[in-house]
This record gives structure tokens, C-alpha cells and sequence, in this order.
């Protein structure tokens, strides 16, 4: 007989072994898939690795991949913490993007040390306004802020493509012939690129480093101050922090405009450090919002953990997107994306109960409250 | 004629717009009145709009035949993908949230129905057989109800004896007086001996199955070719819609065309040169969604009426 107990104390090693058991366990699953509908799961996978991170410029390819799903992924996990499911960050990154070269623009011709600001708070404050729409449904009016938000999704996606493809925008590029004929927004000025740092021949997106502030701002907000413990406890019970006399609704707006903010800062970056345009179909292919869950759920909403995951699975997409034709099948990033989740929540028992195998023995000494037999 | 008029063209194509989310809902109001939320109902459509599509290619014999299996096969398959979202909320006891999104990017857009539509080369193709609307009684022509009522194709028919199904199991029969036990209070139910797994796990596979049946409605009937992606978001609108309708078939019927008319208002006017940009119009259902929630959210919905007591929460017995 198996039984599934309930762990008195968390195991330690589990909260490594956990994550990386997942990833094991979605190629292992991925590789099965890939064989019964007749690819080399082992040349595959050696492609991706290969593309992900060891052939030259690699890595690079894979950090630019990885800065939009660690804004994204702290999106969630800053939101997910407080069980306010923000599956909006896919939209919120769009308007973080239009907002950002939205300045971009406006301020082409002045010096980088003013624009690069500009882009960065207009992404902030984008994102976190769209967010905050969810947020303040849920909050006045219990509206379900996962389908709101995700039909924001949506909605965002069409703003984004009318702006460039279906209005004669301040966003569109109607200079030449050419380019009213194939829509594109406007280029940003070279001043509107966000500079890089190159390490050891790895080139370091400015966007990057933005993110990895994020993470360390994100760990003390959550540890260290009133407003990230009023959050855990109305994550963990929301009437006892309604009890407690915690102001929940606006706690609940907050939490979602800085996740939306964060993701946001992803939409800029974006721009700042990669596209310098607004370009809607490449942004809504890559699919950072949902990627960002993926990562957040992996690194167990740890902010520090969000950086090693999302460099992992930056790579994943970057492969994914430069292999991406004949050879390589559409699709296969997304699926792997979802069995990683899957082992993911299935090793989440581990580290809440414990599986015992065998006849129940007697039964053990029930603990009081003090942890005294 | 008064056939052609606005009125009553919105009202046919609304219908036809409505048959997938109305299956999606029905099936999702099944899961969730045993007290499973899946939120991977996105995924499971576009399975079944791949699968489906990938047979009606692929089986030969005549149309019915060949579409009657699509419709078989688009359910099986995304009645196999639920089953994942059972294994890890039923059996292993993960939040049904993250398991459900987790099924939206695991089987959704760029995702394994993407995966299997590149392997076996589907894009771009148009469907061999489709569901052609149906000449019923020969009253297609009547006025006004001849369009909207005789002039679907047949899973609209199924769709309607689906939801009269629906409500004669869930109020006139034991297993539906148990179903709605097991959502309500499964110690309960447990305890009256109803086996709370098996429910559990039986109504989230039937959800995936009409899922997946409204999937291939996709594929099969409102755009006959498999796109990657293409049912943008009428899962999440069939979500939705089981909110909006309290949990009861009827209401999701309802529902189901209200966005219906949303969604087909966009062919329907721009047919009629009415000059909006198109993302106007394609925002419409997301907008009315996100409005209709608003709505039954608040005021006297407040008390979420009819929602399952024991909506998201996993059943352990030890821990009774």
C-alpha cells in the first residue's frame, strides 16, 4: 500500500533536487515524443545545447533571450507570492514596448544618458498601468484577475499590431514608399540603444543587469520589509490578514502594478537592448509572458533562483527560434516548456509530503503545538 | 429579403460562434462542479483542432465518415491531455492553477498542437470535408428563425441535446446528485461512499473531450485549415463563461452566443462596410468578457452563487 504523508519539516535537498529532477524529467518525456514521431531525440537535443549555449555567440543570442524571461518570470513569481495570479505579464510586456519606444521617439536627438531613463521608467510605468487594471477589478470588484488579465493579453496584442499595421500611428515609419507599403514603426536613434557589457566575450544586456537589481529589490521587498510580509500573509490567508487589519485591496493593486512593472521593464528592454522598433509579430512569436510563468513556477518564486532558470531557459528559446525550420520542429520549445512545469508540480509532492511504501507501522507520537511529544 | 437583414445574420453567425465555447463551457462546468479547475482549456482546443484536423486529412471513406471520426478522435485526444491536469491536481495533489496553465503552454500555440501540425505537415491546407450547415426540415428559408434555427451544421444540434443532457444528469439522475456532492463537500460524499477520485477524475476527462470537440469546430466548421494557434482564446473564454452562467448549462448556452455575437460582429460588419480598424472589432470579445465578469462579479453575483464549495481545493482524505 503507498501512502502519501504530510512532511512535519521541510526537506532542504529537495529544494534543489526538485527543479533539477524536472529538468531531467521533460527531456527524458520530450525525448519520447521526439522518437515516436521520428526525430534523433539525442542529435536534437545535442543541437539545442549546442545552439543554446556552445557555438560561438551562443551565449550572447541566449542572454538577450533570457533578460525578457527574468523580468517576466519575477513578474509572476512577485505576483504568485501573494496567490494574485497575474497572467497578464505577455500584455504588460507589449505595453511596456509601446511605451518605451513610445519615448524612444519622442526623444530621438538627445543624448542617451536622458533617453535610456526615459525608456525604462515609460516601461515601468506602462506595464504597471496595464496591470493595474486587473488588479483594481480584483480588488473593488472580485473580478477573477486570471481571465481578466489574460484577456488583456489580447487586447494588448491588437493594440500593439493596430499601431503599426492598421492606423497611421506616431509608432509607424511613413518616411518612404516602402515603408507605407510594409508597415514598420519608427527606428529608434542610435542614442535610444541601451549599451552592453562584454565579459569574457559574452555580451551582457544592459536589460540583463536591470533584471538581476529587479531580483535582489524583489528578495528585500519580500524579506525585509512591512509590505512584503503583509503580502505572504494575505498570500497564505486572506481573511486573517483581512483579520489582522492588513489594507488588502490596495495591497492587492500594489502587487499587481509592480508585477506588472517589472514585466514591463521586460517590454523596454526589448526595445532598448534588442528590436529599437516596435515590432509587434516578433514580440507576440517569442511568447515572453508565459515563458515568465514557466520560470517562475520553476525557480519555486525564489527571486535569485528566477536568474539561474531564466538563463537556462533562455537558452532553451534561443535555440529554439534559431533552429527553427526544417530541421527542428515548431512547437517543440512550448512542449518542453510544459513538461518542465509538469515534473516541476509533480515534485512539488516531494517536498511537502513524503511517500511511504508498506503496511501503515503504528502510529507515530503526535506532536503538540511546541513540537513537545 | 428579411433574411439578409443585420439582425438575423448576427443571430445565425452568432450561434455558429458560439458552438465551440458553448462545448468548451459545458465541459468545463462538469470539471468544475467536481470541484477541478482547469485552466488548460485553451490547450485542450487546440489539440482537438489539430487532431481533428489531422483526421479528417487522413481518414478516408465518405465525409460523414470522415468527419464523424475527426470528431472521435479530437475528443480522445484532448481527453488524454485533461488527464495529465487530473494525474497532478487529483492524484498528486498540485495547485490547479499552475497545473492549468502549465496544460495551455504544454498543448496551446507553439506548444504540442503546434508540434504535431508541423510534423504531419497540416498548415495551409484546407480541410477535405467540413460541417457544411444543414438544410433541416427544408426550413432553411423560413423567416428569421429559418436561418438562425434550421440552417447549422450538426455538432450545433449535438451541442443542444448536449446541454438538455446536461441538465437532466446534473438534476435528475444519482451520479449527477453525486457529482454535485463531490463539488460541494467531497468528505461528504466520501462518506456517503461516493468515490471522490474516480468523479474527479471521469468529469475532467469529459471536460477535455468537449473541449476538444469544440476545438475541431474550429478546424472542421468556422475556418476549415489548421493554423497554429487558432483558437485564440476561446478557451479562455469558456472559462469565463462558466463563471458568467453560475455554473449551470443553460445560462452557458446563453453566454456561449452572447460571444458568439461578439465575436462574429466583426465579420458581419466589415462584410457590410462599416469602417472600423479591424483590432477594434477583434478586441470586442476580450473587452466584453472582461465587462460580463465585472458585472456578475459584483452586486447581488457577489456571493458567487452556484460556484462548487469546493472549487480548487484538492481532496485528501487523511487529512479529512
Amino acid at each position: 500500500m503507498i501512502r502519501i504523508e504530510r512532511r512535519l519539516t521541510g526537506a532542504r535537498w529537495l529544494v534543489v533536487a526538485v527543479p533539477l529532477g524536472s529538468l531531467i524529467g521533460a527531456a527524458i518525456l520530450s525525448s519520447m515524443i521526439l522518437f515516436l514521431t521520428g526525430h534523433d531525440p539525442i542529435a536534437t537535443w545535442a543541437r539545442l545545447l549546442d545552439r543554446g549555449f556552445f557555438a560561438s555567440g551562443a551565449m550572447s543570442a541566449t542572454l538577450v533571450s533570457a533578460t525578457p524571461l527574468l523580468l517576466t518570470g519575477l513578474a509572476a513569481a512577485a505576483a504568485f507570492r501573494m496567490q494574485t495570479w497575474n497572467i497578464g505579464a505577455e500584455g504588460q510586456l507589449y505595453l511596456g514596448a509601446i511605451g518605451a519606444s513610445g519615448i524612444g521617439i519622442a526623444l530621438s536627438g538627445q543624448p542617451a544618458l536622458m533617453i535610456i531613463p526615459a525608456m525604462v521608467v515609460a516601461g515601468l510605468a506602462a506595464g504597471a498601468a496595464w496591470a493595474a487594471i486587473p488588479g483594481v477589478l480584483r480588488a473593488y470588484t472580485r473580478t477573477n484577475e486570471i481571465i481578466t488579465s489574460l484577456m488583456l493579453n489580447y487586447v494588448a496584442g491588437l493594440l500593439m499590431s493596430y499601431l503599426i499595421f492598421d492606423s497611421h500611428s506616431y509608432w509607424r515609419d511613413l518616411s518612404s514608399f516602402t515603408a507605407r507599403v510594409f508597415p514598420q514603426g519608427k527606428y529608434l536613434s542610435e542614442a535610444g540603444s541601451w549599451p552592453s557589457f562584454v565579459i569574457g566575450g559574452i555580451v551582457i544586456p544592459l536589460g540583463l543587469l536591470l533584471g538581476m537589481v529587479a531580483a535582489a529589490f524583489l528578495w528585500l521587498v519580500y524579506t525585509a520589509t512591512r509590505f512584503g510580509f503583509e503580502a505572504r500573509v494575505i498570500g497564505d490567508s486572506r481573511a486573517a490578514a483581512h483579520y489582522a487589519g492588513i489594507r488588502t485591496r490596495r495591497k492587492i493593486v500594489a502587487v499587481m502594478a509592480l508585477s506588472g512593472a517589472l514585466a514591463g521593464l521586460g517590454g523596454a528592454s526589448e526595445i532598448g537592448d534588442f528590436r529599437h522598433v516596435l515590432d509587434p509579430r516578433g514580440l507576440q512569436q517569442a511568447s515572453f509572458g508565459y515563458g515568465g510563468i514557466v520560470v517562475a513556477a520553476l525557480a519555486r518564486l525564489n527571486p535569485f533562483a528566477v536568474i539561474v532558470v531564466a538563463i537556462l531557459l533562455g537558452g532553451l528559446s534561443n535555440a529554439g527560434f534559431s533552429l527553427q525550420g526544417a530541421t527542428f520542429p515548431a512547437g517543440l520549445v512550448g512542449t518542453l516548456q510544459g513538461l518542465i512545469l509538469f515534473c516541476a508540480l509533480g515534485g512539488e509532492l516531494l517536498v511537502h509530503y513524503r511517500i511511504r511504501i508498506g503496511r501503515p507501522t503504528r502510529k507515530a507520537p503526535q506532536l503538540g503545538p511546541a513540537g513537545v511529544a | 429579403m428579411i433574411n439578409d437583414s443585420v439582425l438575423v445574420v448576427i443571430a445565425a453567425s452568432a450561434i455558429s460562434y458560439g458552438t465551440p465555447l458553448l462545448f468548451a463551457a459545458l465541459g468545463e462546468l462538469l470539471a468544475e462542479r467536481s470541484g477541478v479547475l482547469n485552466l488548460g482549456v485553451e490547450g485542450m482546443m487546440l489539440i482537438g483542432a489539430v487532431t481533428g484536423f489531422w483526421a479528417v486529412q487522413t481518414v478516408g471513406g465518405p465525409g460523414w465518415v470522415s468527419l464523424l471520426t475527426a470528431v472521435v478522435v479530437a475528443a480522445l485526444a484532448a481527453a488524454a491531455t485533461s488527464s495529465i491536469h487530473a494525474f497532478l491536481t487529483i492524484t498528486l495533489r498540485a495547485s490547479q492553477i499552475v497545473s492549468g496553465l502549465a496544460l495551455t503552454i504544454f498543448a496551446g500555440a507553439s506548444g504540442l498542437s503546434s508540434y504535431i501540425g508541423h510534423v504531419a505537415n497540416l498548415g495551409g491546407k484546407p480541410a477535405r470535408h467540413e460541417f457544411d450547415a444543414l438544410n433541416v426540415l427544408g426550413l432553411r428559408d423560413a423567416p428569421v428563425i429559418g436561418p438562425i434555427l434550421f440552417h447549422q451544421n450538426a455538432l450545433t444540434y449535438v451541442s443542444w441535446m448536449l446541454v438538455a443532457l446536461t441538465l437532466f444528469y446534473l438534476y435528475r439522475t444519482r451520479p449527477g446528485l453525486h457529482l454535485r456532492a463531490v463539488g460541494e463537500s467531497p468528505g461528504t460524499a466520501d462518506a456517503m461512499g461516493v468515490n471522490v477520485t474516480a468523479y474527479r477524475y471521469i468529469h475532467v476527462m469529459i471536460g477535455g473531450a468537449l473541449a476538444g470537440i469544440g476545438g475541431a469546430f474550429f478546424s472542421l466548421a468556422i475556418t476549415p485549415s489548421w493554423l497554429d494557434g487558432m483558437t485564440s482564446g476561446a478557451g479562455w473564454i469558456a472559462i469565463a463563461l462558466v463563471i458568467f452562467a453560475f455554473w449551470r448549462p443553460e445560462l452557458a448556452l446563453v453566454g456561449a452566443y452572447l460571444f458568439g455575437a461578439f465575436s462574429s460582429l466583426a465579420f458581419t460588419l466589415q462584410a457590410r462596410q462599416v469602417h472600423l480598424p479591424p483590432e477594434v472589432f477583434g478586441s470586442l470579445p476580450y473587452l466584453m468578457t472582461i465587462v460580463v465578469l465585472v458585472l456578475v462579479s459584483t452586486g447581488w453575483a457577489r456571493r458567487r452563487l452556484g460556484a462548487p464549495a469546493s472549487l480548487g481545493v484538492p481532496y485528501v482524505r487523511e487529512e479529512r
